[in-house]
């Protein structure tokens, strides 16, 4: 990662621990990354990896047990009230329910609007109705259609996008999206992919992109994070982690993708059971030591 | 080419609405043959779902099936079997495996007693009997008999996928009605449930229809497929024709929306 800008969001050795005593859940263990204007990162893993909860920790959602979040090289838990405000406008949420996460009795103009009013001291009046306009434009809906319109008018891919206008109505700089695609019919993904992607690029924004479909990941991500049972066990390029990985849950992930190319019945391509509950325990350990594969590419030792 | 196990006839399905009737599934002919697995792909609305429900006869109102329609299993209609025969062809014939199966369990009954309520409906058995018809599905799904008396939130997602499917096979039924089983397990596990179904079709010799939305798990998992597009069936052929030939500009399309692990980048 040479050459790049100075990160615009940071989790530094974060930790979150649910409940407590014997029954205590370690959901995030010491988990460190960065995430780049004009950059994606991907985390990859299972249900029940914690992945989600390192979105809510960079949503501020949850308050790390452990380690620091840092907003543009500052330590957030010292910010004042307008650093907070700052933040809230800066970070955005994509969430994975285009269903839930528009409230029914409301236009999708006034979904628009909310973030203008509170985030967008600069624009108001006849400005706020054209920019609504604009962001929809943007996302590649039809604003005369669309803006009048209730949620349930619209289909999941159409409802994805009225999110992702939502939440660049704020300005941000950095956009969580939490599996933005996985509720929605294989159709329609890509556009939503291509769409976020072009987001990225064009607005120069870090993109958080929380997802368990690992081929999807390299479709979008120049970086990657594999997490499992609380840990970051590998990470670094996306390119050299897929085609190289280096730890044995990385290796189990990408034997179970389906390919086409592989079928059930060739006793060469099987995924051993024993092998996966192995990799699996192994892989549920605390891992302090990293290793450093190659350039840009690092493992845990399990 | 052998008897079909079962052959769907011009099967065309209505949902009947007050004013309007929407044809969810339109004239659909296709069959499946002994120990084979046939899949269905589609996006959601297709009517895949819609035809599985069908062929248990399993469909509610408003969902009427149309009169030309035949579902024949060994030659003989399901279409026409009264409630008594319907009763004793679901399960011991055809039995169903759901996207959502490991919450069908019932919360508060032992494993084994589900394998009895099951067995005991569709059988003359005692206790002991069923119990070791239960050990020894158990043993087919990879989960320790002695488990049976454990209830179902004491396993994970996967095993219990894994139970429902072991009750599903319990009674030797000919064809399982598989409708996107593994959707909410992550793909370890469901590699690891498909690849055992695969094995035991292999040993057992039932037939499966498969429902995904997933292409390339189909292709890795299906002997052939189906393609359906607004209620119809707009392409068919073995697995390896609709990957490496597909013929219809919508089974291109739907390939074209996978990201390949190893293909293009976007960037």
């Amino acid at each position: 990662m040479t050459g790049m800008s100075a990160p615009i969001l940071t989790l530094d050795k974060v930790s979150k621990t649910f409940g407590n005593g014997p029954g205590a859940v370690r959901a995030a263990r010491s988990i460190s990354f960065s995430l780049h204007a004009g950059r994606a990162l991907a985390v990859v893993g299972e249900s029940g990896s914690g992945k989600t909860t390192c979105a809510r920790i960079a949503m501020r959602e949850y308050e790390p047990s452990e380690g620091r979040l840092l907003y543009k090289g500052k330590p957030v838990d010292a910010a004042g009230a307008r650093e907070i405000a700052d933040y809230r406008r800066s970070v955005q949420m994509i969430f994975q329910d285009p269903f839930a996460s528009l409230n029914p009795a409301h236009t999708i103009a006034y979904h628009l609007k909310r973030p203008l009013m509170l985030h967008r001291a600069d624009i108001r009046g006849a400005a706020v109705d054209e920019e609504i306009r604009a962001l929809l434009r943007q996302v590649k809906l039809d604003p005369e259609i669309v803006a009048p319109k209730y949620p349930h008018e619209l289909s999941g891919g159409q409802r994805q996008r009225v999110n992702i206008a939502r939440a660049l109505a704020a300005k941000p700089e950095v956009i969580v999206a939490d599996e933005p695609t996985s509720m929605l019919d294989v159709s329609v993904r890509l556009g939503v992919l291509n769409l976020l992607s072009e987001m990225k690029r064009d607005m120069n924004l870090g993109l958080l992109y929380i997802t368990h479909d690992i081929a999807t990941a390299r479709y979008v991500a120049e970086d990657i994070a594999v997490m499992y049972a609380g840990q970051i066990v590998e990470w670094g390029n996306t390119g050299k982690v897929i085609d190289n990985p280096a730890h044995p849950y990385t290796k189990l992930l990408l034997s179970a993708v389906p390919d086409p190319d592989i079928r059930f019945d060739d006793p060469n391509a099987q995924v051993s059971s024993a092998e996966a509950d192995e990799t699996r325990r192994r892989s549920a350990a605390t891992q302090e030591t990293v290793r450093e594969v190659g350039p840009d590419h690092f493992v845990r030792a399990a | 080419m052998t008897a079909p196990l079962l052959s769907v006839k011009n099967l065309t399905i209505d949902y009947i609405g007050e004013t309007d009737d929407f044809r969810a599934v339109d004239n659909v002919s296709f069959d499946v043959a002994p120990g084979e697995v046939f899949g269905l792909a589609g996006e959601s609305g297709c009517g895949k779902s819609t035809i599985a429900f069908a062929i248990s006869r399993l469909h509610k109102p408003p969902a009427l099936i149309r009169k030309e329609s035949a579902i024949l299993l060994d030659g003989r209609n399901v279409l026409d079997l009264d409630q008594r025969d319907l009763a004793d062809f679901r399960w011991r014939e055809v039995a169903m495996v759901f996207q959502s199966a490991m919450n069908s369990l019932n919360p508060v009954l032992r494993i084994e007693q589900q394998f009895y309520d099951v067995l005991r409906t569709h059988k003359r058995i005692t206790r002991a009997q069923a119990r070791d018809r239960t050990a020894e599905m158990l043993k087919l799904v990879d989960i320790s008999p002695d488990r049976m008396r454990d209830y179902p939130h004491q396993f994970s997602g996967g095993m219990r996928q894994r139970i429902v499917i072991a009750i599903c096979l319990a009674l030797d039924p000919r064809l399982i009605v598989m409708d996107e089983p593994t959707t909410a397990l992550d793909v370890v596990v469901q590699r690891e449930i498909l690849q055992r179904i695969n094995e035991l079709r292999r040993k057992l010799g039932f037939a499966v229809l498969f429902i995904t939305h997933d292409l390339g798990l189909m292709v890795q998992f299906c002997d052939r497929i189906g393609i359906m597009l607004g209620g119809k069936l707009v392409e068919q052929g073995t697995a390896d024709a609709i990957y490496r030939t597909p013929e219809h500009d919508y089974t291109k399309k739907l390939w074209a929306s996978f990201p390949s692990l190893h293909g293009g980048v976007l960037r």
